[in-house]
């Protein structure tokens, strides 16, 4: 074995530096190819582009849970694909009501606002009964423990849900208002895509305001400096901890109400486990614990991953390329966590937490 | 009388309640209802409804410890009657407003189970009455002198879970005593109510003829005895036991029938599946979720191997045994190629990296891509039975040979790494990796050490399962299997060999036993870890090292305190 | 476990196993004795007594629970009718029992073994999928039982040069069958020269796609594109963007929801998509369908199993009666024939005793079954080939979906059969 790897960590940077240029290069050539062969039209690429967009822009409401979870307790909360599952499949009842008794189309504005306040209450509940029960009384447990608790509660949660509602798909309504096309720089863009892509902003925007400006948001920020200090400067600790749970689980709720505009069906109590592992990725591909880098990394996430099957897994060739997509996320992870475990902005906190 | 405090029972029965209200309104008290236990006077459905109320009103007479007997009889009457509030609840509701439209469990059926069929009025006050009885028992259980509660305790346990797992104990029983005194024994899937009654009397008195002879024997004990004696006495004892073991295990097919082989072939799968993952977590304390991936290698390999479609790229030259060594050799190899990336990763990003290989594995087996190598969405069909001597291994009595074999070949293997210079590596490692290097522990090896052995087993396991389906599809290959093999490996003991036997039979052959409730499998799986992690992190049968670290931090080694929980 | 516990659990154990030993032996003579006096099995796989005064076993391996459990239920209400419609067989009543097979083949394995455990059953409805069926008929057969399946599709089962194995029929329709069906249809009926395909990763839709590219290029069409989307994606803008690229008259996808709807819902995003016709087959036959498909749904095509006349209206006002609502999917026909078809053989081969009880060869019923032809069934003429597929590819359609399925009739009306 020790021939094998002839010193000790320099032949695994040797091994990782090719790896990186293997990958890179091959990323070009497909590109290349994609482009040399011209099969699609810019309105097509448009097309993905501006659906990347307001996915990544979900994903991004999803990974400020984790992100800012993780500033905090510098743990994963597994569970947060479930939190936003809890709200989305919640609403999906509530706007089915709505619709039928045409509130939805009468007052769209003021029905859609009443969707998302309600789903971020339901998530906010599952979260905040998923710190209190699960994670709360392992806080100062060994590493691992958490994590398999988190686990555990994001299988619980599934069929939990799943035995409230059932185990069919539903779909939310169409929206009369946000049904049809308009003009974005030249293209035809259904409407709902700017339109979640928007209010996810001014969502995030929010979000960055709070934490950046109150001071509740201060007492978070000390928090995730050094909770010892914070706890003698007299800030209450489990008091932050709740609000950063209550805050995340709002995002995801929010989140899921505009994943029920921006794509109505399948909404179903497993809905949530790989949007919740794609915003994990996009809070890494951000920088994990960094506000603007898991904003940044979701929009980077869902563009990457609406361009991908045909830019580049076409490119080189691979049948059924649409088969591999998610695929994509997790090999951007493993490249981020490999290459740049800090991510775009973050500080190296891999370091840091172990 | 002493102290009542009336807030420990309004959060205690409300606790209680809430409990019985998640089991009615997820449907599982509705579905296990179907499930009689005890003639038709008990049935499962029964059990998880009162099962809350039960517990709510067991800690409230706890927390009551001052108190008389009267005193604690009200509180557990009191604590259950407020723990049927939430359930009759529930049944108003529903007899006012269609609730089915979005809770799709809450039925008029789940209301006939609740109010004993009785109807709103009359069954509502019958179920309080029922709960706060249910209550008053459980209170009055507690105050039982010392000496009566182990017994009656147990063998209340006994006689539900014999009742839960009936399939199994007929069987067995059927090959004892005959069919014919077995259908005497039962009405349908349940005791009847007599027997049931005989075996919970019965159980009582041999607990509490065992326990005094324990006690008369310790007495007796109690004089000095030489070491060497008591040593001696001890080892004689393990002989004995290792010896019925080991008999049982050699012909433990022939009398369980072809099923329950089955379900001790599942269950050796996930031994060997376990073991493996346990050098990995348990030793290595590397969180590894995309276990599977190895699974998948060894199943897949095995079958391209020695498939008779065409697929196989050297028809006819390989058969299971000269398979073999190639499967554990690639297995081994791919364990060292997927470590390498992820050898500076810790702690969770480890887990999520990984979880993410194991679901590219499944996707590239899917795929359309590799789809003339390894089958695709079609898989691969045909791959033979392993023929042993001349012996086609076509039934699961004989594969569980197979299995056995792969097992205890990983048992040996790990036991004898945990004490080896490697394994004192891999725990230092697991304990502080900054400190394990300064200590001049080679991270680099050790890590990738750790992943190589671990996918080896997992291999071998792919293979015999291969081997055994004779058909592979890649929706075998998911999550889940990572899951279930991490969920038995926390349960059995992180890092305990026993305890990955354990936790195998726990998580992989009870819920084969109980197939109707397949539904539930997950949903108990995950309430099982959580309540594992609050409550005994260690496992059940804990390796001695976590067993300490765990608890260093506790000076009485009692049950932490409720609050913490709710 | 404390030590003491689980030495006496060993020894238990130990000491069960010694008296099993001794048990067993008696026990199994007993019963051969009862068996030789009235009549004499002569079947040379074996034979099933049914007592005077007991029930004929039968047994089913379904999907009852998890994703797929519509299927199972389906299934299973359709062999619950046929069984109460037909009351007592030759005197005795039927009892059913069954297990869940999932759909999986491991699910598969492990519900053959539990009930091939059981010597007392006489034959065996199921399973859903053809995974599962794959992997648990070698147990099946071997045990020398008779399987018949409503719902399996995969043409390999059925293939004696590869799964096939004696002892199983299915009253579904091979793959080979619908998948020609939907070609055709795209051909002649629509006259589409292109056409493209997408499949799920599930071996039904996999396979259907195959025989419908192959039979589509075979009719002098072209097969433009042939991809897969994974279970669980919600974005099918990429994968229908590079069907776009080539602007084909149709676009086949024997999937599944929710899958299929937000293919069909996302095609209206799609450059190069506006002329494309929509077809899918019988996973996407479900009232669900339309709505959550939402409008681009009008004007779209789905093959599936076609049931119809007098008959069927019959069955259905029982299903009614009996389950109470309507079916949850389109096979419990093809359970209903399957437990009738399995019944009249039973009435054809087993001897009867002076007592009433009954002796039924196994080979003999086999043999049965895989002789019946011009059987009327619910699912039109059956006629069992010697490898077991008893459907023979008339009660297949191609549907269309219109305004008023949109609105909340169902099903749709057949516009083309074969």
């Amino acid at each position: 074995m020790q021939k094998f790897i002839p010193k000790r960590l320099s032949g695994v940077d040797l091994f990782l530096r090719l790896f990186q240029i293997a990958a890179v290069a091959l990323i070009l050539i497909a590109i290349f190819n994609t482009a040399s062969e011209a099969r699609y039209t810019a309105s097509q690429w448009a097309t993905l582009l501006f659906a990347g967009l307001a996915q990544g822009s979900i994903y991004a409401l999803i990974a400020l849970g984790y992100t800012l979870v993780y500033g905090i307790l510098l743990m994963i909360n597994f569970a947060h694909g479930e939190v936003y599952m809890a709200g989305a499949f919640s609403t999906v009842f509530l706007a089915a009501y709505f619709a039928r008794t045409g509130f939805l189309n009468e007052q769209p504005w003021l029905a859609i606002l009443i969707m998302i306040l309600f789903a971020a209450a339901i998530s906010t509940i599952v979260a905040v009964l998923l710190e209190r029960i699960a994670y709360r009384p392992l806080r100062n447990a060994p590493r691992l423990i958490p994590l398999i608790t988190a686990i555990g509660a994001s299988f619980a949660l599934q069929y939990t849900f799943r035995g409230l509602y059932g185990a069919e798909f539903r779909a939310y309504p169409e929206v009369a208002i946000l049904r049809g096309n308009m003009n974005l720089f030249g293209f035809q863009v259904p409407v709902v895509q700017p339109f979640v892509f928007i209010t996810a902003l001014l969502l995030m925007g929010a979000l960055y305001w709070y934490v950046e400006r109150t001071k509740a948001g201060k007492a978070m920020r000390a928090v995730s400096e050094d909770k010892d200090v914070a706890k003698l400067m007299g800030v209450d600790i489990d008091k932050v901890i709740v609000t950063t749970f209550m805050l995340g689980g709002a995002l995801a709720g929010a989140a899921g109400v505009f994943n029920g505009l921006f794509r109505p069906q399948g909404v179903f109590f497993l809905m949530g486990f790989f949007p919740g592992i794609k915003a994990f990725t996009a809070a890494v591909l951000g920088g994990i614990g960094n506000i603007p880098g898991a904003m940044i990394g979701g929009l980077l996430l869902g563009v990457i991953e609406a361009l991908g099957p045909n830019l580049i897994l076409e490119g080189l060739g691979i049948p059924s390329a649409n088969q591999l997509k998610d695929a994509i996320a997790f090999i951007v992870l493993v490249m981020i966590l490999i290459f740049r475990p800090q991510g775009i902005f973050g500080e190296r906190l891999a370091e840091k937490k172990a | 009388m002493g102290n009542i405090n009336w807030r420990t029972i309004l959060r205690l029965g409300l606790l209680g309640s809430v409990v019985a209200l998640y089991f009615s309104m997820i449907g599982m008290v509705e579905d296990f209802s179907n499930r009689n236990l005890i003639g038709d006077l008990l049935n499962l459905g029964h059990v998880l409804l009162y099962a809350g109320i039960a517990g709510g009103a067991l800690f409230a007479a706890r927390e009551h410890s001052e108190s008389n007997t009267v005193g604690r009889g009200l509180i557990g009457l009191a604590t259950g009657a407020l723990g049927a509030l939430l359930p009759s609840g529930l049944v108003l509701l529903s007899s006012a407003i269609n609730m089915r439209t979005v809770f799709v469990n809450v039925n008029p059926a789940l209301s006939n189970i609740i109010t004993f069929g009785r109807g709103v009025p009359t069954g509502l006050l019958l179920f309080v009455l029922a709960s706060a009885v249910v209550g008053l028992i459980t209170a009055l259980f507690t105050v039982l002198p010392e000496t009566w509660r182990g017994p009656v305790g147990k063998s209340f346990g006994i006689v539900i879970i014999s009742a839960v797992f009936s399939d199994l104990v007929r069987q067995v029983l059927t090959n004892i005593i005959g069919s014919g005194m077995v259908r005497s024994l039962y009405v349908g899937d349940a005791y009847r109510p007599l027997v049931a009654a005989v075996l919970f009397v019965g159980l009582i008195a041999l607990f509490f003829w065992l326990d005094r002879r324990a006690k008369q024997s310790n007495e007796t004990t109690a004089i000095p005895q030489t070491d060497a004696k008591a040593r001696q006495a001890k080892n004689r004892r393990n002989i004995a036991l290792f010896l019925g073991w080991g008999v049982f295990l050699l012909i433990a097919p022939w009398i369980l029938g072809s099923f329950l082989s089955q379900v001790l072939f599942e269950i050796g799968r996930f031994v060997l599946l376990g073991l493996g993952l346990n050098i990995v977590v348990g030793y290595a304390g590397l969180l590894d979720l995309g276990y599977v991936a190895f699974f998948a290698f060894g199943a897949y390999t095995m079958g391209i191997l020695t498939t008779t479609t065409a697929i196989n790229p050297a028809p006819g030259v390989f058969t299971f045994w000269t398979a073999l060594p190639i499967v554990v050799l690639v297995g081994v190899v791919f364990g060292l190629l997927l470590g390498f990336p992820v050898l500076r990763m810790r702690g969770d990003y480890l887990a999520i990296v990984t979880l993410g290989f194991g679901e590219i594995i499944r996707i590239l087996a899917l795929s359309d891509w590799l789809a003339p190598i390894m089958g695709g969405a079609q898989g691969i069909l045909k791959i033979p039975n392993p023929v042993f001597f001349g012996l086609e291994l076509n039934s699961p009595e004989l594969m569980y040979y197979l299995v056995l074999a792969g097992s205890l070949l990983a048992a040996f293997i790990s036991i004898r790494l945990r004490d080896s210079r490697l394994g004192r590596q891999w725990m230092a490692m697991r304990e502080d990796e900054d400190v394990a290097e300064a200590m001049g522990i080679n991270l680099v090896q050790t890590k990738l050490l750790a992943f190589a052995i671990g996918a080896g087993f997992s291999a071998l396991g792919g293979a015999i399962f291969a081997a055994r389906l004779s058909t592979i599809f890649p929706h075998s290959f998911n999550l889940l299997i990572s899951i279930n093999a991490l969920s038995l490996i926390i349960v059995g003991g992180l890092g305990s060999i026993p305890g990955v036997i354990v936790g195998a039979i726990a998580l992989v052959g009870l819920p084969e036993l109980l197939r109707e409730f397949q539904e539930y499998r997950l949903l108990m799986y995950g309430i099982l870890l959580i309540v594992m992690m609050l409550l005994r992190p260690e496992g059940f049968i804990p390796a001695e090292v976590f067993k300490r670290e765990l608890h260093s931090d506790e000076d009485t080694g009692g049950p932490p305190a409720v609050e913490a929980q709710v | 476990m404390s030590k003491r516990f689980s030495t006496l659990l060993a020894v238990l154990l130990v000491s069960s196993l010694l008296l099993t030993a001794c048990g067993g032996g008696a026990a199994d003579g007993a019963g051969a004795a009862d068996g030789g006096d009235a009549m004499e099995c002569t079947d040379e796989i074996g034979c099933v007594e049914v007592a005077s005064g007991d029930s004929i076993h039968l047994a089913y391996m379904l999907t009852v629970s998890g994703a797929t459990a519509f299927l199972g239920e389906d299934s299973l209400g359709g062999i619950q009718v046929a069984l109460a419609n037909r009351g007592q067989v030759l005197g005795h009543d039927v009892e059913l029992t069954g297990e869940d097979s999932g759909c999986s083949a491991e699910g598969g394995q492990t519900a053959a073994t539990a009930v091939t455990a059981d010597d007392s059953v006489v034959a065996i409805i199921g399973t859903n999928c053809s995974g599962a069926a794959t992997a648990g008929l070698p147990t099946v057969s071997e045990a020398g039982l008779l399987m018949c399946s409503p719902s399996n599709t995969a043409p390999a089962l059925t293939d004696p040069d590869q799964t096939w194995l004696p002892g199983y029929f299915r009253t579904a329709h091979n793959d080979l069958f619908q998948g020609r069906v939907a070609a055709e249809f795209a051909y002649n009926e629509l006259g589409a020269m292109t056409a493209a395909t997408i499949h799920d990763g599930s071996p039904y839709a996999d396979q259907l796609q195959q025989v419908f590219a192959a039979t589509f290029a075979e009719l002098g069409g072209t097969v433009t594109f042939q991809g897969a989307v994974n279970v669980g994606d919600t974005d099918m803008r990429p994968v229908l963007t590079s069907v776009a690229a080539d602007s084909p008259d149709v676009l086949y996808f024997p999937i599944f929801e929710p899958e299929g709807p937000f293919i069909v819902s996302q095609a209206t995003e799609i450059d190069g998509l506006e002329n494309t016709v929509l077809m899918g087959a019988d996973g996407l036959l479900a009232d669900s369908f339309p709505e959550n498909s939402g409008e681009n749904v009008v004007g779209m095509f789905l093959s599936g199993p076609y049931v119809t006349g007098a008959e069927y209206d019959a069955f259905l006002a029982d299903w009614e009666s009996q389950i109470g609502g309507v079916p949850p999917s389109g096979f419990h026909a093809f359970a209903y024939d399957c437990t009738n078809m399995i019944l009249d053989a039973v009435e054809a081969v087993a001897q009867q005793g002076s007592d009433g009880s009954l002796l039924i060869g196994r080979q003999a019923l086999r043999d049965a079954m895989a002789s019946t032809t011009g059987y009327a069934g619910l699912t039109g003429s059956l006629a069992c080939n010697e490898y077991g597929d008893c459907a023979t590819g008339e009660a297949l359609a191609v549907f269309e979906i219109t305004q008023a399925e949109l609105d909340g009739n169902w099903p749709p009306a057949a516009v083309y059969t074969p």
